[in-house]
């Protein structure tokens, strides 16, 4: 039967080919991409891609520029006094101290956190495949949770709608980077990057370091301003001599309560083999009261927990930044939103229709049971539905649908698919819903088709060539 | 190439309904192009993590029904098992380990910059692992195992049908 359909081929859409044969000679003939320049997450690359930030790293600078400017006016106006009436070695551990801060700022803010890589198609349809095993006979979106035991204890896995995969345990998807990241800390805005499995060593380093630094500095300016006001000057005047300071001293004692709470917090953290994530949400927090924690990564000693956050192998990075994309590679998920590709499909997500889509459009046209094909909105999929270019005027409403937010990009979707040279009306309609509906209720289940037609893809390119 | 994938991709999610036929056809057009191409399309099994003993690397040993016919059982478990230990390895908490951390730490990490980490040589040693296998057990029988890394560490796949002239 399926076959029967394959045959029926509209040679209108055989336009599309060479279209796209030519864009692919074009692309040859361009130097080759790194993955990189392709990466469907917001994050921004710099050094060719050797450097990895959030996009919105505003506070970085701001960062910086408070810790540089802090550390060149105590160098500038308190260690000449201090070394003088003191020793040599302030000044020396005050550029230790910087010198740690600053390298693991850095590397904090330029290390990937742990990305996981978007689940190819291929990846995506087994998994599909593998939840609609249950046979449901509805089109409701099957529950999106995979319950495994770890250590004995029940952990849920939920599935990401932008990642297409389930994600691994203490794994979190970051709205701001639009990146799943394993072991999930938290997005740090001063640091301008999240903090994850491959970061959080440097980010601990970071804030420990800190609070040495500005303890210090603190220290430092306190005995400064002490010492010049036993030689007999007043208060007013001691300041009016070293305003800088002041200044100094206004800076650390502001962030000092700050940092050192941290530090003590991210202490316990790993003492416990906690994420701040998980902490948050009260993971593992004991509910039956007697039994202990229910935290199964932890080893169950304080040390031991320590050792392995702190100091454990260093994961490599998994998204391969500066390797080339292969031309017969699979692509992930969402990655195709930086090619050539028509403009309604800028986001893989608009792009990926849902099955059912004809009984979805009977109900649609003829029915008001559209209510149940609206999810309760994930964050992650419906504010891609103000992305959908809108070149039409209204949308189609049909009957009896309120609240659905998917529904409104139905009609902009069918002008833009209009770029493609479908056919009939039909087709157009039927095309225009499915990038919305994919939207609305981001349920595909590829029964039927994944295991058969699931890599094609890859062999499908080899003669367009 | 990628609105190719895509079109197709769409594909598959539309068809699943089983009663949509016009709307894939645009795209079915490009997929059934290819398979006059290449009659025999690959499809991939892929062997998922296993997250029993927690976040550490490890792969489901369970044999997956598609290769029932292709491949022996242990054959496919020996592997997987093989692969297990060698990413227990690379992950492994103990002296050498730690002593990394530290060195690299109290050297601000620069020393990564002319030495390899133990993950990074344990990774290389797959990659030969899998190299090494595919040549002896799995081309013969024209499936074709892909790297983990290559996925994200998300999958072991297992590529069938595959035909000598395609790699």
């Amino acid at each position: 039967m399926k076959n029967c359909e394959y045959q029926q081929i509209d040679p209108r859409t055989l336009s599309v080919s060479p279209q796209s044969a030519q864009s692919l000679g074009e692309a040859k003939r361009q130097r080759p991409r790194r993955k990189w320049e392709v990466f469907p997450g917001k994050n921004r690359f710099y050094c060719d891609g050797r450097i990895i930030l959030a996009r919105q790293n505003g506070v970085l600078p701001l960062t910086l520029g408070l810790i540089v400017v802090t550390c060149g006016l105590f160098f500038a106006f308190d260690c000449p006094f201090l070394v003088e009436h003191l020793t040599v070695f302030i000044p020396v551990i005050g550029g230790v101290l910087f010198v740690f801060v600053l390298s693991s700022l850095l590397r904090t803010s330029f290390t990937d956190p742990g990305i996981l890589p978007r689940a190819t198609t291929e990846e995506a349809a087994d998994v599909e495949r593998q939840i609609d095993t249950s046979g449901s006979s509805t089109y409701r979106p099957p529950p999106r949770t995979k319950e495994i035991l770890i250590n004995q204890q029940v952990v849920k896995l939920k599935y990401c709608f932008t990642c297409k995969m389930f994600r691994p345990p203490r794994t979190s998807h970051c709205s701001m980077c639009d990146n799943c990241v394993e072991r999930f800390d938290h997005h740090c805005p001063w640091v301008g990057n999240c903090v994850g499995k491959r970061n959080y060593r440097f980010f601990y380093i970071f804030i420990i370091s800190l609070s040495f630094l500005t303890s210090f500095i603190f220290g430092c300016v306190i005995t400064h301003l002490t010492l010049r006001s036993q030689t007999g000057k007043s208060i007013i005047q001691t300041i009016q001599e070293s305003p800088a300071s002041v200044v100094e001293l206004v800076i650390c004692f502001f962030s000092i309560w700050s940092i050192l709470g941290l530090s003590g917090f991210h202490t316990y953290l790993v003492a416990s083999n906690l994420t701040t994530n998980e902490d948050i949400k009260g993971s593992w927090s004991s509910k039956r009261g007697a039994e202990e924690s229910g935290n199964p990564y932890t080893y169950n000693s304080i040390i031991t927990n320590c050792c392995a956050t702190l100091c454990g192998p260093m994961p490599p990075s998994l998204i391969d930044r500066r390797g080339f994309v292969l031309s017969d590679e699979a692509v992930p998920v969402g990655s195709a939103s930086r090619m050539e590709l028509p403009p309604f499909a800028v986001k893989s997500d608009v792009n990926m229709c849902t099955p059912s889509t004809k009984d979805m459009l009977e109900r649609m046209v003829h029915t008001s049971d559209l209510h149940c094909l609206c999810p309760p909105g994930t964050p992650k999929t419906t504010p891609l539905v103000l992305e959908v270019p809108t070149s039409a005027a209204t949308p189609t409403e049909p009957p009896n649908s309120t609240s659905c937010s998917g529904q409104h990009s139905i009609k902009p979707a069918a002008d833009s698919c209009a770029l493609f040279g479908l056919g009939t009306n039909e087709r157009d309609s039927l095309h225009s819903i499915n990038p919305a509906f994919r939207l609305a209720s981001p349920s595909p289940s590829l029964s039927h088709f994944a295991l058969n037609l699931s890599d094609s893809p890859d062999l499908g390119f080899v003669p367009l060539h | 190439m990628v609105v190719k994938n895509y079109d197709i991709c769409c594909v598959y999610s539309c068809c699943c309904s089983g009663s949509d036929t016009s709307f894939p056809l645009i795209f079915v057009q490009t997929h059934s192009l290819q398979d006059l191409h290449q009659p025999t399309a690959s499809s991939k099994v892929f062997v998922q993590r296993d997250y029993s003993s927690g976040t550490h690397c490890r792969f489901l040993t369970k044999f997956p029904s598609e290769l029932d016919s292709r491949l022996d059982k242990q054959q496919f478990e020996e592997t997987v098992q093989t692969l297990n230990n060698l990413y227990a390895e690379a992950e492994k908490l103990g002296g050498k380990s730690y002593l990394e951390g530290c060195l690299a730490c109290l050297t601000a990490y620069t020393i990564f910059l002319c030495m390899e980490t133990h993950y990074e040589k344990v990774l290389k040693k797959i990659a030969k692992y899998i190299k090494d296998q595919n040549e002896k057990i799995y081309a013969p029988r024209g499936l074709l195992l892909t790297d983990p890394i290559e996925r994200g560490l998300r999958v072991v796949s297992f590529e069938t049908n595959i035909k000598p002239h395609l790699k």
